[in-house]
């Protein structure tokens, strides 16, 4: 089983992302678990064709330990199995111990189990890596390859850079590596070339770029990935090429997070910032 | 070492051993360890570097500023109920820890502190917030005891989620209709426990002091602060004022009441024990009110007699004071008597006391009537104007740590301010009287004495090796380590099992106990197992 997790900006589209791409792993015969690992719990509406899912911090608040792993875990499209993690309203409790005790408690009722075959588990996390807790899924024995969804705009690379930096962290201790990142394009000047070279300079690749279209957000309206909503689009087809990069992926690094002098170097050098 | 029998006067001069010490920490950490420790001059009073982080890795005595504030400032109070808002370790270990005694005045009277109340946290808790359960062991602690107040202490994890709980106490306040009020204590938040001791200060003047209408019960009236009744110390000291005529309207917080706080500005007087953990009150309420304020010390008898002394003086009364006169001289010749049957068999032995942030002062005092010289002793969570004298006050770094904790903006309370005291206090002062004096620890110690801020494990093992003292006064985390090393430790935040230790009974109780622990050659006829082998040899590998 490969484990990912997937990172980026908040906003920046890694929820879509995932499950379009998740949509073109399940075309492609792939058995998949997705985990969500944000508080709002939007992490698998596409999947599931809705927000309709108890999360597992609802599911243990309200049924104490004793849960089932069929309470918390809900098939979705292609028979994705969809979990969201969930987490206390916002400006109360601690949503990143939330995301330590779901997952733990997804492994001590046997989320994993050989039965279930899995080929693929996806960790969707929130925005930044702000605490211990948003760290979890790349900690030691969790997940393996990280990708972060990035666009041309200096906030979202800039978030990416730090997002090496706690890569790089996790990597020296545990085993996790950085798989590369997806550029989910906001139509910047010079984009694809910009991000390759932030990515070159991370030490990794690009490994798909992901024009924007609006058939995304016309699916997401209707609950459903680009895949399911219109298979014979050829945005369709961009995430089915990026499932097809991820699966085939074999260039696993540890990232050289930049300096901020760097990181606006390349800004300038390809012309955003002037 | 010092030969005792001859001349424990002599102090020799412990650089050597300071020296020794620090050549095994890494050099930042020597640099900084080295200004906690300082040769005493009596007369000169060196810088000490007091009240700063320990550096991590240390084995330190200090407690956190929970405890500080729980445990030490509000435990004792037995009309309160006082939840710990945490896990349940927090509450469970500072529930009656330090042995405080209370006596209700009836029987029918309320008394908490058999209970230990907690809000138990879980996982769950912290996920999604602690608040909802705050209310529920409020209320619920309501229901079944229906307290007149309650107080809620935060731990480490109340302040890392956040948890508001003053907004949950005004909130609880005003559906209960009784007196509710938090604390924002948790543990890291300061230095050491006296971050807490400071919370708990401003907590109990703003929630609690002067909610009450004043009273006069008596002609003398006074407040004893910082006296905990550890052992039953404050039954002791309430003896010899209930036989002197003297008022005491409240103590803070020894076999106290919230209610008696409540109208604690009914005092003339309020006298300070424990300099370290009450003088914020003690300052508070003489900008508020116009009470002033003494440091007094009711450990040793000479010092209680001194103290009761300072008393009848500020109230310049000739029948107090003959009373005073009397009593003083009916306890002193039992003390003495004790004394005298007890003191050649400990003269010339030597103390060495690492505890709290008065008590390794205090106690000295008792030694010192035993003839048994204090050759070294520190603080845990003093701070320098406890070593060197309220005098350095004003050259005292302020730094993020001190600033971390509120300094209330206290102003007169024009209705009840004691202007007659405020005169009194003028007109004593030109007669020579001392009022807010403290000189510090340093001022009675013998030249040449080692002072030692925040001691560690590895100094005390270490000075212990040097000074061979023929007592240890710690707490118990120190007891047993001590021990192995064949010295006997006299515990001064619990007493052990004995107490009480203050006045004058409290003198003769201390005598004896000194007498049973240090006139015996018990410690020397055991053989520990580590004596004939020495050393436990292990190995480790990191899997790296």
């Amino acid at each position: 089983m490969r484990k990912i997790a997937i990172y980026g900006k908040g906003g920046i589209g890694k929820s879509t992302t995932t499950q379009n791409t998740i949509a073109g792993l399940v075309e492609a015969g792939k058995n998949v678990m997705l985990v969500g690992c944000d508080p709002k719990a939007d992490s698998t509406r596409l999947l599931l064709g809705g927000l309709a899912q108890q999360t597992v911090l609802d599911t243990l608040r309200e049924e104490g330990e004793d849960i089932d792993i069929d309470d918390i875990v809900k098939p979705g499209y292609g028979g994705v199995r969809c979990v969201e993690s969930g987490g206390p309203e916002p400006g109360v409790g601690c949503a990143g111990r939330g995301i330590i005790t779901s997952i733990n408690l997804l492994e001590q009722l046997g989320g994993w189990d050989d039965k279930y075959a899995i080929d693929y588990t996806f960790y969707d996390v929130l925005g930044d890596v702000v605490c211990g807790g948003f760290a979890m899924p790349i900690r030691e024995g969790k997940a393996q390859e990280i990708y972060i969804v990035v666009s041309g705009e200096m906030m979202a690379m800039y978030a990416a850079n730090n997002i090496c930096k706690g890569i790089r962290k996790f990597a020296e201790a545990g085993g996790v590596r950085l798989g590369g990142l997806i550029c989910n394009s906001r139509k910047v000047d010079n984009e694809a070339s910009m991000i390759e070279e932030l990515a070159k300079s991370l030490g990794t690749k690009m490994i798909h770029f992901v024009p924007r279209d609006n058939v995304v957000q016309r699916a997401e309206i209707n609950r459903k990935t680009v895949i399911e909503f219109e298979p014979d689009n050829i945005q369709a087809d961009e995430y089915r090429a990026l499932a097809k990069a991820i699966d085939e992926n074999k260039d696993f690094v540890v990232p050289t997070p930049l300096s901020m002098e760097e990181l606006e170097k390349l800004l300038i050098d390809f012309g955003i910032a002037n | 070492m010092t030969d005792k029998k001859k001349n424990n006067k002599v102090i020799p001069d412990p650089a050597a051993a300071i020296e020794e010490i620090v050549s095994r920490y890494p050099k930042k950490v020597a640099k900084k360890r080295q200004k906690a420790m300082v040769m005493n001059d009596p007369e000169q009073k060196p810088e000490i570097q007091a009240n700063v982080r320990t550096v991590p890795g240390i084995i330190t005595q200090r407690g956190c500023t929970y405890a500080g504030c729980k445990g030490v400032i509000l435990g004792p109070t037995r009309d309160v109920i006082n939840i710990t808002h945490g896990p349940i370790g927090c509450g469970f270990y500072s529930w009656l820890t330090r042995r405080n005694q209370t006596k209700p005045e009836k029987p029918t009277d309320e008394n908490f502190m058999p209970y230990c109340f907690s809000t138990d946290m879980q996982d769950e808790n912290i996920v999604f917030g602690g608040e909802i359960k705050l209310k529920q062991a409020i209320r619920e602690a309501y229901e079944i005891f229906k307290p007149h107040a309650i107080s809620i202490f935060s731990t480490c994890p109340v302040g890392l989620i956040g948890d508001d709980v003053h907004s949950v106490a005004r909130e609880m306040k005003k559906e209960l209709g009784i007196t509710i009020f938090g604390f924002s204590c948790e543990g890291y938040r300061g230095v050491s426990q006296s971050a807490g001791h400071h919370i708990a200060n401003n907590g109990i003047f703003n929630h609690v002091i002067g909610t009450d209408e004043p009273r006069r019960i008596g002609k003398f009236q006074i407040n004893l602060m910082g006296e905990y009744n550890i052992g039953g110390d404050a039954f002791e000291l309430e003896r010899l004022f209930e036989e002197a005529g003297i008022t005491l309207i409240s103590t803070f917080s020894g076999n106290s009441t919230i209610r008696s706080y409540a109208h604690a500005q009914s005092a003339d007087l309020n006298l300070v024990m424990c300099h370290r953990s009450i003088n914020y009150i003690a300052e508070m309420m003489e900008v508020k009110y116009g009470i002033p304020w003494i440091k007094i010390n009711f450990i040793g008898a000479e010092s209680t007699a001194k103290s009761l002394r300072k008393v009848a003086e500020f109230f310049d009364d000739a029948e107090l004071t003959k009373k005073v006169e009397s009593i003083i001289k009916r306890e002193m010749g039992k003390v003495k008597k004790v004394s005298k049957e007890i003191r050649p068999n400990l003269e010339g032995k030597l103390a060495m006391l690492f505890v709290g942030g008065s008590r390794a002062h205090h106690y000295q005092d008792l030694f010192r009537e035993l003839g048994i010289t204090s050759i070294s002793a520190g603080y845990e969570f003093a701070h320098r104007d406890d070593y060197e004298g309220r005098e350095v006050i004003p050259n005292i770094k302020v730094d993020a740590d001190t600033r971390n904790i509120e300094d209330l903006e206290v102003v007169k309370d024009e209705s009840q301010y004691r202007e007659d005291l405020v005169k009194k206090k003028k007109l004593l002062e030109e007669k020579g009287y001392n009022f807010k004096e403290y000189r510090g620890m340093m001022s009675e110690m013998e030249k040449n004495s080692l002072v030692v801020d925040d001691i560690s494990h590895w100094e005390s093992e270490k000075l212990i090796e040097y000074f061979k003292p023929d007592v240890f006064c710690a707490g118990i985390k120190e007891k047993y380590v001590v021990q192995k090393m064949g010295v006997p430790l006299k515990q001064l935040h619990s007493y052990d099992y004995g107490g009480p230790y203050a006045g004058f009974e409290g003198a003769i109780n201390f005598y004896r106990e000194m007498e049973r622990m240090l006139a015996t050659k018990i410690w020397k006829m055991v053989d520990p197992p580590w004596k004939a082998e020495p050393e436990i040899v292990g190995s480790m590998n990191i899997n790296v």
